[in-house]
């Protein structure tokens, strides 16, 4: 599972108010190179809970991989960035689509229900009672 | 052969064996591939080469996922059977898998997703598997958490099989309460293999764009021979059409003693199951005639 799913998924279980941000545990992580794509990532960068995907990457020890604050638009995507290094655009690509959770689990804020995550796949299947 | 929906559960039928004979089945992949072709044609997204995030919902071992992945989209892939999860795994498809029940929601926050394919798996929904199902329910919570997921505008094609009229309607009844705009378009419907049905759905309210798309061979066409493989069997049998009035008439097969009372029961404690309107099992029920009636 990628961080960007991560940053999408919400739990549903009953009871729950908004089942956002999932707290994420993982014991397995692996990265997995993708082409960047600036547009994609302009696209998507308005509809992703930044605070939610900072907290993920503390969560899989990567405290310096996303500053506290959002950089601004003209940062990001400033001409020439994603052929730098280190740059900010590099850095959120990084994060949403290379980093992939093996092993873990998902936590939901509001209920404590844990949802496990076997192989990559996280299992977010409820109980007949939790519908 | 029934089809799977008749058979078992889904999580319970799509189990390894099955999953795999899903996969390595040549006709099987061609068929999955060409719907998911023209089920992203139905999605209309716009040309801009601008990848999107899309939803596969009941993506099985990703055969649908990859068309996506090859036209450049990132998807999330949602099924089930942790069987044909597996598969996907091993296939190495590019999107992200989850293990959940459509019929429960979809758990995603609202409009983040720019469009949403599913093939061959809305009617799922319409089974009541276990005690607890009802399929309204069921067919309501899906299509509630998937106008929320779904961006403004965005648009979602939900292939599926109905058994019969009232399963279509209960489906696009289902969608329309949730708040979508659309209608079923149908491809091929004058062949009773070919025809498929797609739901076609736009987030929002009506406006020019969400007029529905025209069918393939509405005007009577039949699909051509190269969309016509999935009809054929491997043997090469071709069926010629015959007029009905030509047809010779099946013979009907007479079975002595009928099908008995515990048959009966059983058949109507199933339509129940399924939300028909069954009378109640009463003591005239199945019981035998006369011998002078």
């Amino acid at each position: 599972m990628r961080l960007l799913t991560h940053n999408m998924l919400a739990s549903n279980v009953r009871g729950a108010t908004t089942g956002y941000p999932l707290t994420l545990e993982a014991t397995k992580w692996c990265t997995k190179e993708v082409e960047l794509n600036a547009d994609f990532i302009r696209g998507l960068l308005p509809k992703i809970d930044w605070r939610a995907l900072v907290d993920a990457t503390r969560a899989l020890g990567l405290p310096e991989l996303l500053p506290e604050e959002q950089p601004p638009e003209e940062e990001i995507f400033a001409e020439g960035a994603a052929d730098v290094e280190g740059s900010a655009i590099r850095r959120i690509h990084h994060a949403l689509l290379e980093v992939h959770v093996q092993e873990g689990s998902l936590v939901c804020p509001d209920t404590s229900r844990c949802f496990p995550i076997n192989k990559g796949i996280p299992n977010m299947m409820l109980h007949e009672d939790e519908v | 052969m029934p089809r799977p929906e008749f058979q078992a559960p889904p999580d319970v039928f799509y189990n390894e064996s099955e999953a795999r004979k899903y996969t390595t089945s040549s006709r099987i992949i061609e068929i999955q591939s060409r719907i998911s072709e023209r089920a992203l044609e139905l999605l209309a997204l716009p040309n801009d080469g601008v990848p999107k995030m899309l939803l596969d919902i009941g993506c099985g071992s990703g055969l649908s996922g990859e068309t996506l992945t090859e036209h450049g989209h990132h998807w999330i892939g949602y099924d089930i059977s942790k069987s044909m999860l597996d598969v996907a795994l091993e296939r190495e498809t590019e999107g992200d898998l989850l293990l959940a029940d459509m019929g429960q929601g979809l758990g995603l926050r609202p409009g983040v997703i720019d469009g949403a394919i599913s093939i061959s798996a809305v009617q799922w929904l319409c089974n009541a598997d276990k005690s607890s199902h009802d399929p309204r329910l069921r067919l309501k919570a899906f299509f509630g958490s998937l106008y929320r997921c779904l961006a403004r505008g965005a648009r979602a094609v939900l292939q599926f099989y109905a058994d019969n009229v009232k399963q279509s309607e209960m489906i696009v009844t289902a969608a329309m309460r949730a708040g979508f705009a659309g209608g079923v378009v149908v491809d091929w419907p004058h062949s009773s293999k070919a025809k498929k049905s797609y739901l076609v759905l736009t987030c929002g309210p009506p406006s020019v764009n969400t007029s529905l798309p025209k069918g393939k061979g509405e005007n009577g066409e039949m699909c051509s021979d190269d969309d016509d493989n999935e009809s054929s069997d491997e043997d090469g049998d071709r069926t010629v059409g015959i007029y009905e009035r030509n047809r010779p008439k099946k013979r009907q097969k007479t079975k002595k003693n009928g099908k008995g009372k515990d048959w009966l029961l059983k058949k109507k404690e199933q339509m129940r199951r399924r939300g028909h309107d069954v009378p109640a099992d009463t003591k005239y029920t199945g019981r035998k005639r006369k011998s002078y009636f």
